[in-house]
């Protein structure tokens, strides 16, 4: 079942048209990968998911993205509401300069939860589901840029958890992370599709074909080609991917 | 690095093929010293087999290289599986040249029959043709010669059924024949299982064009 579906989505930086013609459905509780050489466009339609565009300017954008059955780009969408449900993870960790514990409180804080019986509960809920609760527990209070990338990464993951996402977008969250850090966070994203949808954008082939159950392949602002993640890696369809994904280009 | 790649897959290529030649060599000796009754052709045969288990050895270990060290996808894997499967099926196959050595060997001086031997030839002839067409098939990459080729199994199996059914009725008429007639079932078994192995690189041919794993003649196989 389709969560989020683009239909024939064009976006402009100015006179530079980014996307053309995007069409692609974005499955529950799947992982959906795209891929892309540097350019291509997949950052730009991951943002123009949560409408993080919006903040670009001279940025315009014709077409729709639907979640589940409201068009995120209708006036009458909430933009808050909207980035509630669709949480966002960044290729550098960007931990608030705060604790651990308030990184994590801080969004249901906004969202007007001030019970500290259930913030607290949320915090241990969602550090849990990052998979850090084991490592963090004891000193929630530490400040949350004094540990390394990989734990730093997934309080970031903890903290889009926090305010109960439907979908968690992410843009090359491991490409600033060493092997180790890389193999939790791959593990937690397969373990976290269970409960959302993921997007997830990276440059890294191995770890699409490793956790993705759909590909997107994007080329000049174009889809190439989306299929099943098996099907991308051993048999695609269009010249394009073969040669991307076996690295004759890009 | 994709250069480097490159390379490293066309010599695989090449030491397929190479393994190729040694597997079709040895089969036309093996065939050769039954129907000339050449017991040393035969040891030759079976003296040289370790060259293609060694070549065996060598294509695997370096297709476990390079899966391990450029981890690849889509037609550079299917490229590197294609020769990983195929050369245990060549393999195979000179091993059976080597059990047609054997009977040559075990047969020697025995009395024979001489137009089952003229049945075998022919056989074998075609087996033998089997051989380089799956070879040369595999060189140009053409699925579509792949299914063709597959399909002269038939000819093959019905060929090796009536040498069985002959070699049979001709050793009820004369029981002195019974041991060199065995031989006759164990050659024409040997060459039909050829056949297969044939048709089992045509497959792999298949595979690595198109990306389907096909079961082609699948009632001929044991």
């Amino acid at each position: 079942m389709s969560k989020v579906t683009i239909k024939e989505l064009n976006l402009f930086y100015g006179k530079f048209q980014a996307l053309h013609n995007i069409n692609l459905p974005i499955l529950k509780n799947e992982i959906t990968a795209f891929i892309g050489p540097s350019g291509c466009g997949k950052s730009t339609l991951i943002k123009s998911l949560n409408r993080m565009n919006d903040l670009v300017e001279g940025c315009t954008i014709s077409g729709e993205v639907k979640m589940d059955d409201e068009n995120i780009y209708a006036k009458e969408c909430n933009i808050n509401l909207l980035r509630k449900r669709v949480g966002m993870v960044f290729q550098q960790p960007n931990p608030f300069p705060m604790s651990i514990y308030d990184n994590i409180a801080y969004g249901p804080r906004t969202h007007g939860i001030k019970n500290k019986q259930i913030v607290d509960e949320l915090v241990e809920k969602s550090l849990r589901k990052a998979a850090i609760w084991e490592e963090v527990k004891d000193d929630l209070k530490k400040n949350a840029l004094s540990l390394s990338g990989g734990q730093q990464q997934r309080i970031c993951i903890a903290r889009a958890l926090a305010v109960d996402p439907e979908v968690l977008l992410m843009d090359e969250p491991t490409s600033a992370l060493d092997p180790i850090s890389t193999a939790k966070i791959e593990e937690l994203v397969i373990g976290l599709k269970k409960d959302y949808t993921l997007v997830i954008v990276t440059h890294n082939m191995q770890q699409a074909s490793r956790i993705s159950d759909k590909t997107a392949f994007f080329l000049n602002g174009k889809i190439i080609e989306y299929d099943e993640t098996r099907k991308i890696f051993t048999n695609p369809k269009k010249q394009e991917t073969e040669d991307y994904i076996s690295g004759r280009f890009g | 690095m994709r250069r480097n790649f490159e390379e490293e897959l066309t010599s695989l290529h090449h030491y397929f093929s190479e393994m190729g030649l040694l597997v079709d060599e040895a089969i036309g000796k093996s065939v050769k010293s039954f129907i000339t009754h050449d017991r040393e052709l035969a040891q030759k045969v079976i003296d040289q087999d370790y060259k293609i288990n060694e070549a065996e050895l060598l294509l695997e270990k370096k297709c476990f290289e390079l899966i391990a060290l450029q981890q690849p996808v889509t037609s550079d894997l299917r490229r590197i599986v294609t020769v990983m499967k195929a050369c245990v099926d060549l393999e195979r196959m000179g091993d059976h040249a080597v059990s047609i050595a054997k009977s040559t060997i075990r047969v020697k001086g025995k009395e024979r029959i001489p137009q089952m031997e003229e049945k075998i030839d022919g056989l074998s002839i075609k087996v033998k043709m089997l051989v380089q067409l799956v070879l040369e098939a595999y060189l140009e990459r053409d699925d579509q010669k792949a299914r063709k080729i597959a399909e002269s199994d038939d000819a093959i199996n019905t060929l090796s059924k009536e040498i069985f059914e002959q070699s049979i009725k001709e050793m009820r008429k004369n029981t002195n024949l019974v041991i060199g007639g065995t031989d006759y079932l164990l050659v024409a078994k040997n060459l039909e299982r050829i056949g297969d192995y044939v048709t089992n690189i045509c497959e792999w041919i298949i595979y690595l064009e198109t990306g389907k794993i096909a079961e082609l003649n699948s009632k001929h196989i044991n």
